[in-house]
């Protein structure tokens, strides 16, 4: 029997703490339309895109009603568009147009996977596929793209964070006019994952099966009200609530991707257990580690706090699944989260900062806008530098930087909506010139002697 | 399978029998219902089995949620997995 303080919980949890399921996201194969005609390969992605998906919309509403938690996000990935258009030998802008054409029937939208591996070097296909990354991203709506440019086991291919500077940069200019918006939909990896459900840097990787469903849940409202209630616990009690919180989150996760793999026919993938923030009052990241006990997030305690987050989010969530897969780390993108708006607009938060706090837990830096004059070669130091963390940590981390063409510190970005509002934040603008262009590859890193 | 609707808002006459309407126009069988009206507000639980549902149970929350609209009140419909799903191990 079901019982009537467990129903308000519930209630209260979606109604006054934001608590909902941030996306559900199809992974597509698309290996079965390579063709050495770009056309024809085109006219396969979107044929394949909007058979697959066609139910995918219409379902995710269906499940929302029916169990009364919204979803937030229908999203589609597929495999990284560079191993499909190599057969092709030229631009493969037009897979974009194709992507963004098939998004826009089936109603999801975002599409992940305009992407490219290229942590060991350069396949066919790569360099064409990363030269059209601008493009792609300025002529299209829905399209986001990743680039891989590190792994633990490989480490990290130097000449592609060179290459990457750049284009972030011409992303950005490509579409001034739209608050430099492309650059907010490339991604740059290192350790990326298969089936990561998140946008921008979702795609299907080869190792997927043809069709799978992938659940990203959210609720760092949640997680803040019930430490509310617990003003003096002491930390362990905190880790306690937390773990029991993301055990409910969870659990909503995989209750709505099971029905939905059910209902589309196409296997369950995995639930990606992150906090995912929105700029909504109540749906952030940062106040939850005020809530623990900083003034504001960034100051000195920064870094330990998230740790715990992070590591309890998962502890509790682990149960509460059948598969756990995706990033699977707080997320902090600084222009989502009302509370990392504040602290970066305050000043109490900066890139340094936010750079440790990678390191121990959460994704990358993500959603961080620099002034529009940043030396593309300094990107380049930005993304090795993340990099770095990731291939030494053996996690996923990611740099998804906006350049704010024309703009300086002290003035910001307002996209609206899910992604929010950036201030320009402050760089070093001392040069890593020299470094990155040495090229080559930085070897993988010593797995003993750990220190 | 059962599901949960729930309602809360300003008391007024008639709201438990416009809802109970609504869940017999589909086929919605109430089996348990908890209400109290504290202060002027009005909050009721009510357990509907929908096994033998006429329509998809995602229209009958269509119709609570339009009826919450139009009187005033906030009605969910809500499937009893999400609850059994959170609140059991």
């Amino acid at each position: 029997m079901i019982n009537v303080y467990d129903i308000l919980e519930t209630i209260r949890m979606i109604q006054d703490e934001c608590l909902d399921i941030r996306t559900i996201t199809m992974g597509i194969s698309l290996l079965d339309c390579i063709d050495s005609d770009i056309d024809v390969a085109c006219k396969k992605v979107y044929e394949k895109i909007t058979r697959c998906a066609k139910n995918l919309v219409k379902i995710g509403e269906d499940i929302e009603k029916e169990y009364g938690i919204p979803i937030i996000n229908k999203r589609i990935s597929v495999t990284p568009i560079a191993i499909i258009s190599a057969a092709c030998g030229c631009s493969p802008v037009k897979f974009a147009v194709a992507m963004d054409k098939a998004a826009e029937a089936v109603g999801v939208n975002l599409i992940g996977g305009y992407s490219a591996l290229v942590q060991k070097g350069f396949s066919a296909g790569d360099r064409e596929l990363i030269e059209s990354i601008p493009e792609a991203l300025a002529c299209t709506n829905r399209v986001c793209s990743s680039v891989n440019i590190g792994s633990t086991k490989t480490g990290i291919n130097l000449d592609a964070c060179k290459i990457m500077g750049r284009i972030v940069k011409e992303a950005a200019e490509k579409t001034v006019d739209n608050n430099c918006f492309g650059a907010a939909k490339l991604v740059v990896f290192c350790n990326a994952v298969e089936d990561n459900p998140f946008m921008a840097g979702a795609f299907h990787g080869v190792g997927e099966p043809d069709c799978i469903i992938n659940v990203g849940v959210s609720g760092p409202g949640v997680v803040r009200a019930a430490l509310a209630k617990y003003p003096d616990a002491d930390i362990n009690e905190i880790c306690n609530i937390i773990k029991k919180t993301s055990y409910k989150i969870t659990r909503v996760g995989q209750l709505v991707g099971v029905t939905a793999s059910e209902r589309l026919g196409v296997p369950f993938g995995i639930v990606d257990l992150s906090l995912a923030p929105t700029p909504a009052v109540g749906d952030s990241v940062a106040h939850i580690l005020e809530e623990i006990g900083l003034e504001q997030c960034g100051t000195h305690g920064t870094t330990a706090t998230l740790a715990l987050l992070n590591d309890a989010v998962k502890k509790g969530g682990v149960m509460a699944c059948s598969s756990i897969g995706g990033l699977s780390g707080a997320f902090i993108p600084v222009s989502e989260d009302a509370g990392m708006i504040d602290a970066a607009k305050s000043g109490c938060l900066l890139i340094e900062k936010l750079e440790a706090m990678t390191a121990v837990c959460s994704v990358g830096l993500d959603m961080i806008v620099v002034p529009g004059d940043i030396p593309n070669d300094t990107i380049s130091a930005i993304i090795a530098d993340e990099a770095a963390i990731g291939m030494v940590n053996n996690k996923t981390t990611a740099v998804r930087i906006i350049p704010a063409i024309g703009k300086q510190e002290g003035e910001e970005l307002d996209w609206g909506g899910l992604f929010g509002c950036g201030p320009v934040m402050k760089i070093n603008y001392k040069s890593a010139s020299k470094f990155i262009n040495r090229g080559g590859q930085i070897p993988a890193p010593l797995h003993s002697l750990k220190n | 399978m059962k599901a949960v609707v729930s309602v809360i808002g300003k008391d007024n006459v008639g709201i438990l029998a416009k809802v109970a309407n609504i869940c017999s126009e589909y086929n919605g069988n109430v089996t348990e219902v908890t209400q109290s009206v504290l202060d002027d507000v009005f909050a009721m639980i009510m357990l509907v089995d929908i096994t033998k549902l006429n329509k998809p149970l995602s229209e009958l929350s269509d119709s609570m949620t339009k009826l919450g609209k139009d009187l005033g009140l906030s009605i969910h419909v809500m499937h009893e997995d999400i609850f059994n799903s959170m609140h059991r191990i």
